[in-house]
Formats: C-alpha cells, sequence, structure tokens
C-alpha cells in the first residue's frame, strides 16, 4: 500500500519502451508491451483494493502506523483531529538532491515513479496518519522535490510528491486500469494496420499512467500535473488522424476548451494555498483546514469556484461542454476510455478529493441552492435533450456522458458524496461498453457512425447487440442494471438533502433527464440495431478481442450494482448493505454530515417507471409507428421547428463562443485605435482591403444578430486599427524581437523611476 | 568591488547579443548572440551567488547551460531545415507570417 507509486511508474515505463523500441516491433509486439503492462497494474491495483477492505474491516484498536520508506524519518504529522498545520521542513534533502529530481521532474514527468524508487530509501519524508477510534485514515507518503521561499510559519515551503491512498484512489485506480486493459485489449483489433499505431499504444499508456498518477496524487500541485498530462494525452489521440481538418480542429477545440478552466484551477490551488496559511499544498492539509471551522468561508468560496472552473471544462459541464462531443473524432477505443469512463471524471474526482473545500465554501450542508447543484443539473438536462438530435451514434454517446457527468457533479452539489462516486463507477463501466459497441458497430459498417446507414444489424452482431442493449438498460436505470442503483442514490440522495427541500428542483431535473436518457438511449438502440439495414456494407459480427471485452464489461454493467446494495440480501457472498459505501467513503476529514439516503420505494419506482415509459415511448415511434402525426412536426409546425433548430446548433453556444471572440477581438481593436490616435498617429492611414474583410466578417455575425450591438459600435474602429496594426506584424522575427526588449526596456525604465519615487 | 567589474561584463555581453540577435541577418549568428545573452546571466547569476555566499546562483547557472545547449541544436535543426528549404538562412527573408 506504501508503494502504490509502481503503479503509475510501470505505465510510464511501457510508454518509453513503446516508444523507443515500438517501431522495430510488429504490431502484436507493441500492443503486448501496454497489454502487460495495464494487466500487471490491473492485478497490482487488486491487491491494494484487498488491502484497502482489510484496513477497513480491520476494527482493532491502534491501527499500525503505515509508513513508507526509512523508518528512522518517520514523522507522524496528523495525529488526532489538532493536527499542527505547519509541515516540518525537509532538511536531509539536500540541494544535489532536489535538483536532480527537479531535472528528472521537467524532463518528462513520468519519471517521477522511477525517481521514487532511489528516492524513498534516502530521505523520505514519511508520515502516516494515527487515528484509533474508528474513522480509516488514509495512506499517505510523500518525499520532498524542492524547497522554496518561506511560507507563513518561517520555514521553507517544501513541495511535496507522494502518494495518497483511500477508498475513493483505490476504486478509481481498479476502475482505471481495468478499463484500459480492455480498451488496450479491444484496440489491437479496432487499430489494426493503422498508420500510426505505435504512437496510439504509446500515448494510450501514457494516458493511463497520468490517470493512475492524477488520482493517487497527496497534494494539488501534484494533481494538477497529473491533470494537465491527462488533457495533452486527451488532445494527442482525438487528433489521432490528424490528416483530416476536422479532426484536428477537434483536438485543439478540446485542448483550448481545457485551457480556459485550467486556468480556474491553477488559480483554485494557487487561492486555497495561500488561504490555509502558505504551507502546504496538501490535499490533507487543505480538508483539514476547511473543516477546522475557522477558515475564511469567502476565500474558500472564491477557491472552490475556480476550482469548479476547471472541473467543468474537465468534466464537460454545462458552459464548457463544447469540446466533448467533438471529441469523438478521436478513434473509438479512445472514447472508451477518455471520453467516457476515465479522463472527463477527473473533474468529479476533484470535488470528491477536496469535498471539505466544496462544503465548506459552498455550504453545500446549508440551504442553499448554490452552482455546483444548479450547473450538474442544468448539465444533466441540456446533455440529455441535445442526444436527441444527434444522428451519430458516438454523439449520442458523447452527450449521453455530459448528461451522466452532471448526474454526478449534481449528487455532489446536493451532499450526497457516495451517491456520485458510486455513479462514477458503474457508469465507467456501461459507457465504456457502449462506445466500444459503438465502435464494434462501425467496425462492422466500414467505419461509419452515421445511425441512418445502420439498422437490422442485431441478427448480423448479436454479441455487440446483446451487451449494447444490456448496457442501454444500465444507463436507462432499470432494475436490476448497475446503472439503476447509482442513479436511484443520486435521485434519493437530492430528494432527502439537507435544507428543508431546496434540492427538490435537482430532484425535478433528475428525474426528467432520467426520461429523457431512455427516450433517446432507446432512439438510438432501435435505429442501430432494428429495422431494415440501410447502409451498402457487409456487416458481420466483429473479432473475440473485440466482443470479449464488451462481454466482461457487461458483466461489470449488470452485477456492480450489488456492491451497494441497500438491502443485506447479499451477506452470504460477502458483501453487505452499503459495502460500497462502507469502504470508500473516506471517514478522516470528512464533513460529518453527508447526505445518505435510504432507499426510497417511491423515487425508485417512479424513476424506473419513466425509464420504461422513455423507452417504450421511442420503442414504440419507431419500431410500430405510432403517432405518425408527429412525424414532420419539425417541418410544419413553427415552435417545434425552432426547438428542433436550436438543439441541433447546441443552443447556439458555439456561435456564442465565435462571437465572444469576435466581440474580444473588436474590443481589443478598439482600445488600440485609441493608443494609435493618440501616439503614433502617423501609421493610421485610411483603411485598406484587409479592413473590409474585417468589416464583413464583423458583418456577418451582426447579420447573425449574435454579437450585434458590441460589434457595431466597434465596427468601425476595427476596420481602421485592424489595417494599422496589418502593418506592424512584418512577420520579421527580429522586428519582433525588437518590439519585445524596447518595452522592456520601456518598463524597466518605469520601474526605476517608480522605485526612486517610492524610495525617495 | 569585484561584483562590479563581473556585473559590468554581465553587462556588455548582453548588450552585444541582443544587438546581435536584432541586426544580424545570419540565422547563425542569431542563435550565437542568444548564447552571448545566455552566458551574461550565468555570469550575473555565478556572480552574485559568490558574493552572497549561497551555491544556489551556481546551480542556477548549472540549469541555463545544459538548457542553451539544448536551445542550440534545436535552432541549428531548424536553421539547417530553413536552409534545405530556400538555399539560404537571411533570416530577414523569413517573413510569411505577416498579417
Amino acid at each position: 500500500m506504501t508503494n502504490v507509486w509502481i503503479i503509475p511508474a510501470i505505465m510510464a515505463g511501457s510508454f518509453l519502451a513503446i516508444l523507443a523500441v515500438g517501431k522495430r516491433l510488429p504490431e502484436m509486439g507493441r500492443a503486448a508491451i501496454g497489454i502487460a503492462a495495464v494487466a500487471v497494474c490491473f492485478v497490482l491495483s487488486c491487491i491494494v483494493a484487498f488491502g484497502w477492505v482489510e484496513r477497513v474491516n480491520d476494527h482493532s484498536d491502534g491501527r499500525e502506523v503505515v509508513a513508507c520508506g526509512n523508518e528512522q524519518f518517520q514523522e507522524p504529522l496528523y495525529v488526532g483531529l489538532e493536527m499542527s498545520p505547519e509541515l516540518e521542513a525537509e532538511t536531509e534533502a539536500s540541494l544535489e538532491e532536489s535538483l536532480e529530481e527537479q531535472s528528472l521532474e521537467g524532463a518528462a514527468p513520468l519519471s517521477v515513479g522511477e525517481n521514487a524508487a532511489s528516492a524513498p530509501a534516502t530521505s523520505p519524508a514519511a508520515f502516516a496518519a494515527d487515528y484509533d477510534d474508528g474513522p480509516t485514515p488514509p495512506i499517505v507518503c510523500s518525499l520532498t522535490w524542492f524547497e522554496s521561499g518561506m511560507g507563513a510559519d518561517g520555514n521553507a515551503i517544501s513541495f511535496e510528491i507522494g502518494t495518497y491512498v483511500d477508498g475513493l484512489s483505490v476504486m478509481m485506480l481498479f476502475t482505471v486500469t481495468l478499463i484500459s486493459l480492455l480498451v488496450h485489449v479491444f484496440s489491437t483489433a479496432y487499430l489494426h494496420g493503422d498508420r500510426r499505431h505505435t504512437h496510439y499504444f504509446a500515448f494510450l499508456s501514457l494516458f493511463t499512467a497520468a490517470m493512475l498518477f492524477y488520482v493517487l496524487s497527496s497534494n494539488t500541485l501534484q494533481m494538477l500535473v497529473g491533470w494537465e498530462l491527462v488533457g495533452v494525452c486527451s488532445f494527442g489521440l482525438i487528433g489521432h488522424w490528424w490528416e483530416e481538418r476536422k479532426n484536428s480542429d477537434a483536438a485543439l477545440k478540446a485542448f483550448m476548451t481545457n485551457r480556459v478552466g485550467d486556468m480556474g484551477l491553477l488559480i483554485g490551488i494557487i487561492l486555497l494555498f495561500f488561504a490555509a496559511g502558505s504551507t502546504s499544498f496538501s490535499v490533507l492539509h487543505l480538508n483539514e483546514y476547511a473543516l477546522s471551522g475557522e477558515a475564511n468561508t469567502t476565500l474558500l468560496l472564491i477557491g472552490s469556484l475556480c476550482l469548479f472552473a476547471g472541473v467543468t471544462s474537465k468534466s464537460g459541464q454545462f458552459p464548457l461542454h463544447t469540446w466533448l462531443p467533438d471529441a469523438m473524432a478521436g478513434p473509438t477505443p479512445v472514447s472508451a476510455l477518455i471520453h467516457a469512463a476515465t479522463m472527463v471524471v477527473a473533474g468529479v474526482y476533484l470535488i470528491a478529493r477536496l469535498y471539505p473545500v466544496f462544503w465548506s465554501g459552498l455550504e453545500i450542508g446549508g440551504s442553499q441552492i448554490h452552482y455546483v447543484a444548479l450547473i450538474g443539473g442544468l448539465t444533466t438536462l441540456v446533455g440529455a435533450s441535445l442526444a436527441f438530435v444527434q444522428t451519430d451514434l458516438k454523439k449520442v454517446l458523447a452527450y449521453s456522458t455530459i448528461s451522466q457527468l452532471g448526474f454526478m457533479v449534481m449528487a455532489l452539489g446536493v451532499g450526497a458524496w457516495t451517491a456520485g462516486v458510486f455513479h462514477l463507477f458503474t457508469h465507467a463501466f456501461f459507457k465504456a461498453a457502449l462506445f466500444l459497441g459503438a465502435g464494434s458497430v462501425s467496425h462492422a459498417c466500414h467505419h461509419t457512425f452515421d445511425m441512418r446507414e445502420m439498422g437490422g444489424l442485431r441478427k448480423k452482431m448479436p454479441i455487440t447487440h446483446g451487451t449494447f442493449l444490456i448496457c442501454t438498460f444500465a444507463l436507462a436505470g432499470i432494475v436490476p442494471f448497475a446503472g439503476f442503483w447509482s442513479k436511484d442514490e443520486i435521485l434519493a440522495g437530492a430528494a432527502a438533502g439537507q435544507g428543508a427541500g431546496a434540492y427538490h428542483l435537482m430532484l425535478g431535473m433528475g428525474l426528467i433527464t432520467a426520461f429523457l436518457t431512455a427516450a433517446y438511449m432507446g432512439r438510438a438502440y432501435w435505429m442501430t440495431f432494428w429495422g431494415e439495414y440501410r447502409g451498402h456494407a457487409h456487416p458481420h459480427e466483429s473479432p473475440k478481442v473485440m466482443t470479449v471485452p464488451l462481454i466482461i464489461l457487461s458483466v461489470f454493467a449488470t452485477f456492480a450494482g450489488i456492491i451497494n446494495f441497500p438491502f443485506y440480501w447479499f451477506n452470504g457472498v460477502g458483501i453487505g448493505a452499503h459495502w460500497f459505501e462502507d469502504m470508500v467513503q473516506p471517514t478522516f476529514l470528512f464533513p460529518p454530515e453527508l447526505v445518505v439516503a435510504d432507499f426510497n420505494y417511491w423515487i425508485a419506482g417512479l424513476s424506473v417507471l419513466l425509464a420504461v415509459g422513455g423507452i417504450a415511448l421511442s420503442f414504440s415511434y419507431y419500431q410500430y409507428d405510432l403517432g405518425k402525426g408527429l412525424r414532420g412536426l419539425t417541418q410544419r409546425n413553427a415552435v417545434a421547428g425552432a426547438g428542433y433548430r436550436l438543439l441541433e446548433n447546441k443552443y447556439y453556444l458555439d456561435a456564442i463562443y465565435d462571437g465572444l471572440g469576435e466581440a474580444m477581438r473588436g474590443g481589443i481593436a478598439r482600445g488600440s485605435y485609441w493608443v494609435n490616435q493618440n501616439i503614433i498617429d502617423k501609421i493610421v492611414d485610411g483603411a485598406g482591403v484587409g479592413a473590409r474583410e474585417v468589416g464583413k466578417v464583423t458583418y456577418r455575425y451582426v447579420d447573425q444578430g449574435v454579437v450585434d450591438t458590441i460589434v457595431n459600435s466597434t465596427g468601425t474602429a476595427s476596420n481602421e486599427s485592424g489595417d494599422a496594426f496589418r502593418k506592424v506584424q512584418t512577420g520579421k522575427v527580429q522586428h519582433y524581437g525588437a518590439l519585445l526588449f524596447g518595452s522592456a526596456v520601456l518598463l524597466g525604465i518605469v520601474f526605476v523611476i517608480v522605485q526612486a519615487i517610492v524610495n525617495s | 568591488m569585484l561584483l562590479n567589474q563581473f556585473l559590468l561584463l554581465g553587462a556588455v555581453l548582453f548588450c552585444i547579443g541582443v544587438y546581435g540577435v536584432l541586426v544580424r541577418r545570419n540565422g547563425v549568428m542569431v542563435l550565437m548572440s542568444i548564447e552571448l545573452i545566455l552566458n551574461a546571466v550565468n555570469i550575473n547569476l555565478v556572480a552574485f551567488g559568490t558574493h552572497l555566499q549561497q551555491a544556489t546562483g551556481q546551480a542556477f547557472a548549472l540549469f541555463v547551460i545544459p538548457i542553451a545547449a539544448a536551445e542550440v541544436a534545436v535552432g541549428l535543426a531548424i536553421v539547417l531545415m530553413i536552409y534545405r528549404n530556400r538555399r539560404s538562412i537571411d533570416v530577414d527573408s523569413l517573413d510569411e507570417m505577416k498579417g
């Protein structure tokens, strides 16, 4: 348990190995390296999981202090609840050593694991939590990476790197390695003969390593590193087939959209660091501070909102979800691994990991309807409604992912921590299976995902059909599949949330989404597998390496629900009621009044009824042609048509973002125009051809009525200044360099003058 | 004091470097000028490190050296590619990025 760093290290090693020798190996050889590495990681994760279960079940007094590394350096820093906030400065870390570590870290962040291999023996800042009456403390190991500056307590701030093992990270370890393993196996067939096979498998390994590194992080800085690595891998894999413009655009969009949120994440991390006394980035420290009762709630509120900006982009929450459907341009196994099961839940994981911060900052326990729950609820609705108008099978699933992620965030927002995390767990299985199923279908149908060219596949692809059906049921939330248990827990949690029914709004949103989910999944399922085949290929069942992962995943999708079963039916096999909750929900440094709702028959019944109704409705619409009058409604009825167009254009969000960029350019241009007029007057020499181009673009947006007023007023200004700026942009590096140095000198002079004035 | 002379040397080197970067047309010369700038910084770092009796300055300088080497390697590779493509390494002719 103290050596979990080995797991990401193995994946990192696999990445390097594939990169180094992959080109010289046959296709199977490269895949074999990756698969072997993930398989070992999976086995290790299972061992860690068993170890954790034993630790939780071990109710004996004085659970031994778990320390890592050399015993004599061990410092039990966190004892009891009145922990001292200051971290003892690690003096042993000599300069050379920290520098060496730093250079390794800078060159290849993934060598952290290997680096740690030698380090714990020499200078570990090992500490462990000993807390013996009840709560199970996490196992935290860390070593000082480097020290710098001076904290509020007078000691140097130590930047640490380490691992944090508790129920949540163990659960993530298990999920990530299992799904990654299956995706690796599936990819061997799906990407057979691909032109960048080596890079694909290398990136897959790197991605898995990054995600494991992220979930095991013991401090927020390390989390940021993992988070960004995951983002980079996502960029690389979405743009895997970059020869097509559309794909590389999608990759860029994903990257850019994530940057917007990452800015918030970075600010949030820095803010929380200062809020919590500027001594440590460690997760334990932040959580302790948030729960200490003396925390500055305003700072925590701003900090958690900044963090939530990161969550919004990474986990595809409402205003920033637009990248996720486009990200479907990548190979399908990637979509299964990254955009369904693991990467996008990084944001949800962030909330879950720093839950006390969000809890105190947003007063989740209070009666307010706050931002996180509201955005979560809104996202579920937006995602589910958009999934209806998609004709691309993968995009339906992508919007469904957005909707389900909204569910998780909503659950965390209303205080139902376990429900949210449990939904993350079950959703990973059935969504991965759905994506891989879509991949299997497209593999059979000449790589198309257009549902209009499918149909009637259930006889030709029985295994894919069966697994897809099971997972559709699981996603729709039909008893007894896994999705039912987790979704129902969220709904019950929203119903039982604190604050005298303030969260009933979320309950309503959840119920509507449950209905919509079932209906659009019914639609996608029917269009793919029923009716007549409408394409031109000759569909056939996929090979075993593709169907076996599907079968394994759908077994999980069927039975994963029982591990958090609300009743005591499975005591015989060692799984009591709420086993998952007992194992995963932290008991150490955690908000005490979490919402743990009892099984609610009314809500459960209602949600199942809605789900069945949704599936039945869409099924009867397509199969038996019921509601014939509705056909063509969007053409005949103006209101329905407008609604359809609204959905088809994704609520015009993309257009608004484009318009925003345009408007910002206009605003900047106006500012620079003023500068031009007053300072470098002579450069402005009237409008030219380029200015007219800018004018044309502006006009188009005015025409569309998106940024009407703003652009109108800045139109002329941007015309002239655009032309003026065109001349500054010579394209010659030396001119740019001269400008750069010139302005640096200018700033320097200003600085000196200001200093002189201040000092005099 | 001795520190002043080192700083003066650093400043002179830096200015020569900046001048070279801005004025030279030969791509290789621009790269060499960047080296001068970096080494001027190194001199300052080491001088201050010695003056303040701290090893940090030297450690930083040791970092700068390999990074500078990497930068030159990449820079020369770029210059080589440019030369292969256009038979010239005149940086003034590289203005395709103009607006």
